[in-house]
């Protein structure tokens, strides 16, 4: 076969992805103090010592907040760029997408420190959860575009439109007939937005309050290395979620593909 | 209409806080207040203390090996996806490379030091084997290790816009330049690579702009001597209080990156037309 090289190369390749997250699960059940081989033994208290800890209880209720708030801003950002993108057409339509999709490509230190002075010093808020979220949003809504465009590729106007003629106000027509069709991308949306908030340090360590986020958390707990097997078994049920979350909304993604008519091409991105 | 909120949003988010950085970074920091007089002082400190101009040399440095690591290991992937694999499963594949990139970075990050560390994956690895005597050190908190972990972490960026890059090829072009006499080694240097040119010119962006603001690698595996200007940036703003100097060493990256930037397409632009 002739493709037997590259076959084994992306393999190999697919193994080096995988090679730092297989080894969670290994330290998470390892029955000793420090993140090393060989392994001791198997254990299950690391994770009884994850509940118990009040601190990181809460730091997991503030990111998952966050999250939920930012998933649905961005996903309503999303679906309003998404929409005028595939059905209307105007002067510099090119050129405003291009710019509210800029956060993909912008580092995101520059996206903290302009928030962070905005807040601070110009507005003087004090930081929240709230300005978490209004981050997030920003960096989430280019990932929400992207996967709605899909979506919403190969929705004819004129369906909306005869929905109209035939006596439905613009909005109901929106609900009854664009709706159901691009609902699975929304969830889609949700979810990938939900899954980038969770995860993203750089921008919540500038912006985070008097309550840390989950990753500041972590990242705190990673200078302590009695606390290291701690974050390992941490790092195993997140894992676990973000496959499952991702697996969800890969489903949703292609069943709205295959409701939008379009040939699956691949990926989120 | 609807093009209104994410507009606006994003330009309020993004655009008018870009500009609040750029005014910062020609005030200064009074102990406690900011002095408002436009100054330079900031910018001419930048150049004068080699501190700066080393770190924001040596980010340039990290982030263009780490660019060329990834792309190059990245594009025989994404060849093979595109190529190689039945189009029923082609999203399958996409779907296994990204899943680790939406995993915990800062738990993907630390478990690099397991793998690269003294007593880590590899060196007991290799010691158990009796490959080496003594622990490579060479692998971790340094530049190196920073390197390994970030062309990790960014490699499905560079593997998603190849392969939509390939997958738009017209694949009778192909068929035509082997039928001409082409061989397939050539056909693929003269045809296929430079009809992907776009593919890779978006995935070198997209690995290149983004790991000069990273400092969550460099603080956790590059060690004293590993350190990036991302780094800086942090402690300036959120240990030295210093907002001003912050964003003067941030305009200043990023200027640099998007000078590189376009400098690299530009070139990239000539050198397809001159072949044209």
């Amino acid at each position: 076969m002739k493709g037997a090289p590259l076959r084994v190369y992306a393999i190999l390749y697919l193994l080096f992805l995988y090679a730092p997250i297989a080894l969670l699960p290994l330290f998470a059940f390892n029955d000793a103090t420090i993140i090393a081989f060989p392994l001791k033994g198997f254990t299950t208290h690391w994770f009884t010592d994850l509940a118990a800890n009040t601190a990181l209880r809460q730091a997991v209720g503030n990111s998952l907040f966050i999250a939920a708030m930012t998933a649905v801003f961005a996903t309503l950002l999303g679906l309003c760029a998404a929409r005028a993108g595939a059905m209307a057409r105007f002067p510099g339509k090119g050129g405003i997408i291009g710019f509210v999709m800029l956060p993909l490509v912008l580092p995101e230190i520059i996206v903290a420190v302009s928030l962070l002075i905005v807040m601070r010093q110009v507005l003087g808020l004090n930081l929240s959860n709230w300005t978490v979220i209004a981050a997030h949003v920003l960096i989430c809504a280019p990932f929400s575009i992207a996967i709605l465009n899909g979506a919403f590729q190969n929705l004819d106007p004129s369906i909306e439109e005869a929905a109209m003629d035939l006596g439905e106000s613009r909005f109901s027509a929106f609900r009854l007939v664009t709706l159901p069709l691009v609902w699975p991308g929304i969830v889609s949306s949700l979810l990938i937005a939900f899954t980038i908030s969770l995860d993203e340090f750089i921008i919540a360590f500038f912006l985070t309050g008097a309550n840390p986020t989950m990753p500041v958390y972590i990242w705190g707990l990673l200078r302590f290395p009695a606390q290291l097997p701690v974050v390992m078994a941490l790092g195993t049920i997140l894992v676990a979620l973000s496959v499952v979350l991702l697996v969800i909304a890969e489903l949703f993604r292609r069943r709205g593909l295959a409701r939008a008519g379009i040939k699956d091409t691949g990926g989120f991105l | 209409m609807l093009l209104a909120p994410p507009f606006l949003y994003a330009l309020a988010l993004l655009a008018l806080p870009i500009l609040a950085v750029v005014l910062f970074s020609f005030w200064t920091q009074d102990f406690m207040t900011i002095d408002t007089g436009f100054t330079l002082a900031n910018y001419r400190e930048f150049f004068d203390k080699p501190i700066y101009t080393v770190l924001l040399g040596r980010s340039l440095m990290v982030s263009g090996i780490v660019t060329l690591v990834t792309v190059i290991l990245a594009y025989p992937v994404a060849y093979f996806l595109s190529f190689h694999v039945a189009p029923a499963r082609k999203s399958l594949w996409l779907f296994l490379i990204t899943i680790p990139f939406w995993t915990s970075y800062l738990i993907r990050v630390f478990l690099w030091k397991v793998i690269l560390g003294y007593n880590g994956v590899i060196n007991s690895g290799l010691v158990g084997a009796g490959i080496i005597d003594e622990p490579l050190s060479f692998i971790l908190y340094n530049v190196n290790a920073v390197i390994i972990t970030l062309a990790h972490a960014f490699a499905p960026f560079a593997i998603l816009p190849i392969f939509v890059a390939l997958e738009k090829i017209d694949r009778s072009l192909i068929e035509a330049s082997r039928d001409l006499g082409e061989t397939r080694i050539s056909t693929f240097f003269r045809v296929t690579l430079p009809l992907s040119m776009p593919g890779l010119v978006a995935a070198v962006l997209i690995v290149f702009i983004p790991t000069i603001g990273d400092y969550v690698t460099p603080e956790l595996m590059g060690g004293a001597g590993g350190k990036l200007i991302a780094n800086m940036i942090q402690t300036q703003f959120l240990q030295l209080n210093n907002a001003p100097m912050g964003a003067a060493i941030a305009i200043v990256a990023m200027t640099c990156v998007t000078a590189i930037a376009l400098v690299f397409v530009g070139l990239n632009r000539r050198w397809l037309r001159g072949r044209g």
